[in-house]
């Protein structure tokens, strides 16, 4: 911190300025930043690798206590109290068990009430804290930047690197700012916006920087539906995504159990956070939250994404040679038809669940549409909460009833389809309607088929057996969907 | 780290832009807990059918491109996903050198940490080298790292940029965390300035 205090007087500085500086470990001009890391998330896929290294080197792990690890990605969603029959998958959750205790590093196990996917645990936890460096060997680490922490993905040798040394090698990124002005209308949530911002800038448009969310949309968001944007930030290419934290955010982590001992003084610095007056972002892109409608991914990178209204794009209709292999490859894939509405896509399975959209909220929004309904005929659909917190608050409300009743599966917590490593996968041609975040070619099984949406608009597929405009839909029992308001339960 | 100097190796051209980690490399693979034997499951959705036999269509499965180790690509390669499986299995397939118009951030750091080289050239300049390829058979490159230079037999001769000290970590195949540790005394600095306590002798990571 010290380094940076002069230059804190000197000129205003962007949040994400702000949070570089006060990591710089060291820094020699034209090289990588060497910054510190305040919080590194382990989980079974990515770090065998990076602990067997230290192992052959003979290295340590050098700040245990900033480290914590939990299994999500390869986990059963059914009964937990049976053996992993996969053994591929048991060794790997096994070696995270065996590398935590050799390294002293702190694990959330499966029987763990906590245990859930690594971005949602680190949250609900209170470990995740504004002006933080936080990183995981998984790119939806961004997740973490919706409380004005520095977060992003990294690879194995980089897990590694920070196991050993609690630092890491950086080029300092850009910074864009995306400016989300207005309200967002009803039936719109925060993955529609993502989503609708992914699809102007494109899977790639955001290589390179990190983007910061700003504007009064933004702000007025939930604290769980911040993370919902920043987690999708890395779609777009980013490094990571930024929201300058605000009293919901403080509000949120207090009293949660890593919160700061001394809150009021963790305030203090908080507070100095966001973004100065007059500071200057390397790019600045504006949108208007009452353009963005109920969206759809109809390709196979969530930036081939359109309007519920819209109907499958013509690849002939593209200007660049290179997009329009893209859009008629992705169509091919999906097997759509160019000028087909988007509402007329039928569907054989719906996922609710995941690191975008498997918190409590997201759960609330889509038992509120399927509530005094049924499941069509010809869909399965499963609902995976994000965290065994997530799950028992759900239950404690009753929301594992409404989906039951409905003919959903309820699940135990974990990645589970999102990326389709445990049991739950797609047959080769089934098609999805998933509140996850990514729409390749094969990500939900080999062969499947993956539209990206919000979990109300997944709710509702499931119902019809095909895509609807969730702001027609005729709400039968209790309220449309819980108010952002009560969006911090500390569950 | 392996170093990098020069190589000159059969080019496959992959005409398909966003080719993202989960092609590369695709999750049922992600469960071995080694670093290595992951090349033949390099881009297996695509590479092989149903049945397991080779898919004829897939371009790396052209008889004429065996033992290719440069790989030609298009826009945004290896989105997606942080896992370092997907050099690991370009590594072990055997390619040496990526060449394309722009790749993710993760995938790209990535490579770097595997001794893999990743050149980003304009959109144009990969347009001719996708021509090239099409129209030479068993088209080859040389890379020459020191100098920042591709050569083809057929007069090129394009300059690439690459980060100076990304350049000189690769020529001379320094390890990472090496370099860092030689800062051991700032990481510790930095540390008691946040009040944090210092580490015993037995709990440093050198
Ligand atoms: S839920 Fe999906 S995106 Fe999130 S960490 Fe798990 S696999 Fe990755």
């Amino acid at each position: 911190m010290a380094a940076s205090e002069d230059t804190a007087t000197t000129r205003p500085r962007t949040l994400f300025e702000k949070i570089w500086d006060n990591h710089v470990v060291h820094h020699e001009p034209n090289r990588q930043t060497l910054l510190y890391i305040d919080l590194q998330l382990v989980h079974e896929v990515t770090s065998p690798q990076a602990f067997e290294q230290l192992r052959i080197e003979g290295r340590r792990v050098r700040r245990p206590e900033l480290t914590v690890a939990t299994p999500d990605h390869n986990v059963p969603t059914s009964d937990r109290s049976l053996p992993i029959a996969d053994e591929i998958a048991r060794t790997q959750i096994d070696t995270l068990r065996s590398n935590c205790r050799e390294f002293g590093v702190r694990i959330y196990d499966l029987q763990d009430p906590e245990q859930g996917i690594v971005h949602i645990i680190g949250p609900e936890l209170g470990l995740t804290q504004p002006g933080m460096t936080i990183v995981c060997g998984d790119s939806h680490t961004s997740t973490h930047g919706a409380f004005g922490a520095l977060a992003f993905g990294i690879g194995t040798s980089e897990v590694q690197h920070v196991l050993a040394t609690q630092t890491l090698r950086q080029f300092k990124p850009k910074t864009c700012e995306i400016c989300v002005e207005g309200a967002l209308a009803r039936g719109v949530s925060a993955k529609d916006l993502v989503l609708y911002i992914i699809g102007q800038l494109t899977s790639a448009g955001g290589t390179g920087y990190i983007l910061e969310f700003t504007g009064s949309a933004v702000r007025s968001l939930s604290m769980e539906q911040r993370m919902t944007v920043c987690n999708m930030a890395i779609e777009a290419g980013a490094r990571g995504g930024l929201i300058a934290p605000d009293e919901i955010t403080y509000e949120y982590l207090r009293g949660r159990e890593f919160a700061p001992e001394d809150f009021e003084s963790a305030l203090e610095r908080w507070r100095q956070l966001p973004t100065d007056e007059g500071a200057v972002y390397d790019r600045v892109e504006r949108y208007c939250a009452g353009d963005i409608e109920p969206q759809v991914t109809w390709g196979t990178n969530p930036g081939q994404v359109l309007s519920v209204l819209d109907r499958v794009p013509d690849p002939d209709a593209t200007e660049r040679e290179e997009d329009r292999k893209a859009a008629a490859a992705a169509i091919e894939y999906m097997a759509l038809k160019p000028g087909v509405p988007l509402t007329d896509i039928e569907i054989d399975r719906v996922f609710i669940g995941s690191c975008t959209n498997g918190r409590i909220e997201d759960l609330r929004a889509a038992a509120a549409v399927v509530s005094g309904y049924r499941v069509a005929d010809r869909v399965g659909a499963m609902v995976v909460p994000g965290s065994g917190p997530v799950k028992r608050q759900a239950e404690q409300e009753g929301l594992d009833n409404i989906f039951r009743q409905s003919g959903f599966d309820w699940r135990e917590p974990g990645c589970s389809m999102c990326l389709a490593m445990n049991p739950d996968k797609l047959e080769p041609g089934e098609r999805c309607a998933s509140t996850s975040n990514r729409n390749f070619e094969g990500r939900q099984g080999k062969g499947g088929r993956t539209h990206l949406v919000s979990p109300a608009m997944a709710a509702a597929a499931a119902i019809k057996g095909h895509f609807v405009d969730i702001r027609d839909w005729n709400y039968r029992d209790g309220v449309e969907s819980a108010s952002p308001a009560s969006a911090t339960d500390k569950t | 780290m392996r170093a990098f100097t020069q190589h000159t190796g059969l080019v496959a051209a992959m005409d398909r832009s966003n080719v993202d980690t989960d092609q590369i490399i695709p999750k049922q693979f992600l469960k071995r807990i080694e670093r290595t034997g992951f090349g033949a499951f390099l881009f297996f959705d695509w590479r092989f059918l149903e049945d397991g036999t080779p898919n004829p269509e897939f371009e790396l499965n052209c008889p004429d491109l065996e033992g290719a180790s440069i790989l030609l690509a298009r826009q945004n390669f290896g989105c997606g996903s942080s896992r370092e499986h997907a050099p690991w299995a370009l590594d072990d397939y055997g390619f040496r050198i990526l060449i394309a118009p722009s790749f993710a951030d993760i995938f790209y750091n990535n490579c770097f940490q595997n001794g893999l080289l990743p050149i980003v050239l304009d959109a144009e300049v990969i347009e001719d080298l996708f021509t090239r390829a099409n129209t030479y058979p068993g088209y080859t490159l040389s890379v020459q790292l020191a100098e920042n230079l591709i050569l083809d037999d057929h007069g090129l001769k394009q300059s690439f940029e690459i980060d100076p000290f990304r350049k000189h970590c690769l020529l001379h195949g320094l390890d990472d965390i090496a370099l860092t540790l030689e800062h051991a005394e700032r990481i510790a600095a930095y540390e008691a300035a946040r009040g944090m306590p210092a580490l015993s002798e037995s709990g440093e990571s050198n």
